[in-house]
């Protein structure tokens, strides 16, 4: 079983994309976490078919 | 005369936790009668629908349009709530607009911001969840996939995805890690150390690690893995297995701790086929599972707490004393004693009502075990299954976290209102003896939960006085000193109204148990 990215994860400093609620970003950056918080927003305007659509296309 | 109005805002995405909060707010509104602020995703234009809230707008809503729908006593009350519910919004993207930080709507151009990333957290809706963590594994990055309601085809997708790149994909509905020291979503500030873990249970971790804490020992890793993980064969607990792997080729971990609901056998056998192979001492607590057991390298704990503990003694090189309580048995029995004297005849149930659900879990296990017939929405026993998740009956323990309890508002650990409506229902009971509760500390979790709960246990408390009684409150803690809601004052708050606050959630259980022996 190959887990060797996961073993150097753990020898890295965590630097974190934060993707939805906010407050988990907020969090890590009081523990003094490097993070970035996205603006996420619905893919195709929320529209479910259309997403998931493009997901099998992989856009 | 009542009065409905609807607003939908084309392409205005909030996120839920956010938007349940004003909600809250236009809720309490004076004049209004009932509230819905959300996104117009399928779930919430049906609860609308429901509700009687919904026009054809709302109907043809997407996940990116937000819906403000107020029921109230006057067309002016309604136009007011509406116009506060989009003050606060505006208040929250004036805000956002202000931070000097720009914020990428797309992976790749946070990837290309952040190029050092190595890990994204994910609480995106469930039905978008999927895609985010498969693009997210394609660009090498580990994921905490927090969101649920993903599907079990899309987790067993994405698990092997992640398998073949051996990266973690912990989720979905993973609420809690803890990594490189780290606390992830819920967590708790523990120290450093030498036990690595793997959970499939959220809370369940928490108090493990902050009882590895409390016995002097620290972490290197606390891996979640999502529910599903080890109760579903396809899944196959995979990240558990990666998880278990990973440890075993850290050289700062010394023992591992695997922790589950119990697993389908089958699962289960490769779990510990996989401990076996780490060579490293492995406490095992699959919930009630082999509990006593050792096996070469293997220890099976029978509770949360007994697994920290064995954990330490092992990473210390002690022999584990097993012991059901860490406080004097004298001072148990004095306790017991205090809480039973003054009780009423007929006051003989339990209710347990908790926002862990792994916690809730403990309880109701050991209760079912000692006594039997516990009602929960929790219970595998169908016939034990609360008929209605809103009232109890005869023994109850209720997890409050639970989805019946959490539509349309937000997690018991963010929002106490939900437990505090409960202990208001339930002290109307006049049988009930003995109220069992969680305060879980830590990230995520509410400000103040001790507080905030205190004055409808206070009420509780004068309620069976006034009926010529007394009712018995028994509480633990999952936390640490270094969580920002301070401990001991949350110790402190529910010890002057009487509360008995315990060393762990077992703990307080076998406590209660004792008390409702003595009453039954």
């Amino acid at each position: 079983m190959n887990v060797k990215p996961i073993n150097e994860l753990f020898k890295k400093e965590l630097v974190v994309i934060n993707m939805g609620l906010e407050s988990f970003a907020d969090n890590l950056k009081d523990v003094g976490v490097k993070v970035l918080q996205m603006n996420w927003k619905p893919p195709a305007g929320g529209n479910k078919k259309i997403s998931s659509l493009l997901s099998r296309l992989g856009r | 005369m009542i009065l409905k109005k609807i607003l939908v805002q084309k392409d205005s995405y909030y996120d839920s936790v956010f938007l349940m909060l004003i909600n809250k707010e236009v809720k309490q509104f004076d004049g209004v009668k009932d509230a819905v602020v959300s996104m117009g995703t399928d779930v919430n234009v049906e609860l609308l629908k429901d509700m009687g809230l919904a026009n054809e707008e709302v109907e043809s809503a997407t996940a990116n349009d937000l819906i403000i729908a107020v029921e109230a006593e006057s067309e002016e009350v309604a136009e007011k709530a509406i116009e506060a519910a989009k003050e606060l919004l505006n208040k929250k993207k004036s805000e956002s607009a202000e931070s000097d930080e720009y914020r990428p709507v797309s992976l790749d151009k946070a990837v290309e911001m952040l190029p050092d990333a190595n890990l994204v957290v994910i609480s995106v809706p469930g039905a978008f969840a999927a895609r985010e963590v498969r693009k997210a594994l394609n660009m090498n990055l580990h994921v905490m996939l927090f969101s649920d309601n993903v599907s079990l085809e899309d987790e067993i997708e994405l698990k092997k995805l992640a398998e073949e790149k051996g990266l973690l994909m912990m989720g979905p509905d993973c609420g809690t890690a803890i990594i490189n020291g780290k606390p992830l979503c819920f967590a708790n500030v523990v120290k450093k150390g030498d036990i690595g873990i793997v959970a499939a249970a959220g809370t369940g971790l928490q108090e493990v690690t902050c009882s590895i804490e409390k016995f002097g020992g620290g972490i290197t890793q606390g891996i979640g893995t999502g529910g599903r993980d080890l109760k579903n064969s396809q899944v196959g607990g995979r990240m558990m297995r990666m998880g278990i792997e990973a440890l075993k080729n850290d050289p700062e971990t010394k023992v591992i701790v695997v922790i589950s609901k119990p697993p389908a056998e089958d699962v289960a056998g490769k779990v510990i086929e996989a401990l076996k192979e780490t060579g490293k001492p492995c406490v095992i607590h699959f919930v009630g599972l082999g509990a006593g057991k050792q096996e070469g390298n293997l220890y099976y704990a029978e509770n949360l707490e007994e697994a920290a503990g064995m954990a330490v003694a092992l990473s210390k090189g002690e022999k584990y004393e097993k012991r059901t309580f860490t406080i004097p048995e004298e001072e148990v029995e004095a306790i017991v004693e205090r809480e039973t004297q003054n009780m009423a005849p007929g006051q003989k149930y339990l209710r347990g009502l908790y926002t862990g659900g792994t916690l809730a879990d403990e309880a109701m296990i050991l209760f079912e075990r000692e006594i039997g017939n516990i009602y929960s929405n929790n219970q595998t026993k169908p016939e034990l299954v609360l008929k209605d998740p809103h009232t109890s009956q005869g023994h109850t323990i209720v997890d409050l976290g639970d989805d019946v309890f959490t539509v349309g508002r937000p997690h018991p650990m963010i929002d106490p209102s939900t437990r505090e409506e409960r202990i208001i229902k339930e002290m109307e009971d006049p049988e009930v003896a003995v109220m069992l509760l969680d305060i879980v500390l830590g990230y995520s979790s509410h400000e103040d939960p001790a507080g905030a709960i205190l004055d409808s246990l206070k009420k509780a408390k004068v309620k069976a006085k006034e009926r010529g009684g007394y009712l018995s409150i028994v509480t633990s803690i999952t936390g640490t000193k270094g969580d920002f809601q301070n401990m001991d004052e949350q110790k402190k708050k529910l010890e002057s109204i009487g509360c008995v606050v315990m060393p762990s959630n077992y703990q307080a259980s076998m406590l209660a148990l004792k008390i409702i022996r003595k009453v039954g």
